[in-house]
């Protein structure tokens, strides 16, 4: 039984990594502030989820299971959270050149 | 699996060295203190892996937490876009400098014993006597309890030489609807995280400063988005509690010097009542205190 639980663990897990990277990606390659902020929080939020489902299972403890489920609960209303306050920021600015070349 | 520790372990090492690059030759000083705050999260999780889950606790809320606030608000009260001062040989004399320090450093470590010392394993035996069962606390609060000690007068310190300056008037804008609602969530959050920390201090990593820390923040969240006032120095209540710490601590330290085996030796039967208060009292002071060193209200101040 264990072992099928770590069997079905690592799925999770893989995707998990997966949505981490492409989200990093975006970060890093997309072009302007909103879709960035979009890449990072809802792509890593699904795969903080899925980390947290696969190691729950690889973990095989109820409590532990139940901990990271609440982590992930706050990550994400804080990562939905700031990536609001950031798109709001980001539209009541100035729209000007900023030192960086408008980065 | 250990070729995966060694990878994971390397990346880390090579991550804390470049943020703490970047936090020292970035030409922007907020970009520094973005660098600053991710390397401090970074030494969270290096000191986690170390098998220190206190330090990484400690590090995260104190050194990239409340740190990272105290910078972002030094920053904002710069005149001007202030640049760092582009000295050509500072590099190269740094550089230098590191160099030695770590030929010091390695020259130190390389003649400790493998293993674990004699110190470590007399003190891992005494924590049943100590009053709690967590060996950091033990150490913390009884062995060494005189660092503790002068750690918590060194906030008190901090604080006082606070006082003396004038700062700036500052106006806080008016935070938006969404940023107020999660204030309202998160600060009774890191409160009751606050209080666990400490609970659990006695038998888990946790403790009088990570628990401060954590009340604090939750304090300035308030403060910062102008839920609640800053505290008031004038009240009476304030200073109690920023005094309260080492007024105990210091009580305990002078009725065992002079009623008991000596300067903090806890006597065994009344170790965990004293660490609890101690620890209790010290972080309504550290809370207390860390809220006003970062959120003081500067008209107070400059009166």
């Amino acid at each position: 039984m264990i072992e099928f639980t770590a069997i079905l663990a690592w799925p999770f897990l893989l995707a998990g990594a997966f949505f981490f990277i492409a989200g990093t990606l975006g970060v890093l390659r997309f072009p302007d502030i909103y879709s960035r902020l979009h890449a990072v929080t809802k792509a890593d939020t699904l795969g903080l989820g899925l980390t947290v489902i696969g190691l729950g299972l690889l973990s095989g403890s109820l409590r532990t299971t139940l901990l990271m489920i609440l982590v992930w609960l706050l990550v994400m209303a804080s990562g939905a959270t700031a990536c609001q306050l950031l798109a709001r920021y980001e539209r009541e600015r100035p729209q000007v050149e900023d030192e960086n070349g408008g980065r | 699996m250990a070729v995966v520790d060694w990878v994971y372990d390397g990346l880390l090492a090579l991550l804390v060295l470049g943020l703490a690059a970047g936090a020292l030759y970035s030409l922007s000083l907020y970009r520094a203190v973005v660098f600053y705050i991710a390397l401090g999260l970074v030494l969270a999780l290096v000191w986690a892996r170390l098998g220190a889950p206190d330090l990484a606790l400690a590090e995260a809320a104190i050194g990239a937490g409340l740190t990272g606030v105290l910078l972002l608000s030094a920053l904002k009260h710069q005149p001007n876009k202030a640049r760092l001062m582009g000295w050509p040989w500072l590099p190269g004399l740094t550089g230098i400098a590191i160099l030695l320090l770590l030929i010091m450093m390695v020259k130190a470590v390389w003649g400790l014993p493998q293993g674990m010392a004699a110190v470590g394993q007399a003190a891992l035996l005494a924590v049943p006597e100590s009053g709690v069962e967590h060996p950091v606390t033990a150490v913390l609060l009884n062995f060494r309890a005189w660092d503790t000690l002068l750690e918590v007068l060194v906030v008190l310190l901090a604080l006082l030489a606070l006082r003396q300056l004038t700062l700036p008037d500052e106006t806080f804008p008016d935070a938006w609807p969404l940023l107020l609602a999660w204030s309202r969530l998160l600060a009774p959050l890191s409160l009751l995280l606050g209080i666990y920390l400490l609970w659990r201090g006695a038998d888990a990593p946790g403790g009088a400063f990570q628990s401060g820390a954590l009340i604090a923040a939750g304090l300035l969240m308030l403060r910062l988005v102008g839920l609640s006032p800053a505290l008031p120095w004038s009240r009476f209540g304030v200073r109690l509690s920023i005094l309260i710490g080492p007024t105990i601590f210091l009580l305990a330290a002078m009725a065992t010097a002079s009623l008991g085996a000596g300067w903090l030796a806890f006597p065994p039967d009344w170790s965990k009542a004293l660490i609890l208060l101690i620890e209790v009292a010290a972080t309504t002071s550290i809370a207390i205190s860390l809220a006003l060193l970062v959120g003081s209200d500067s008209r107070e101040l400059n009166q």
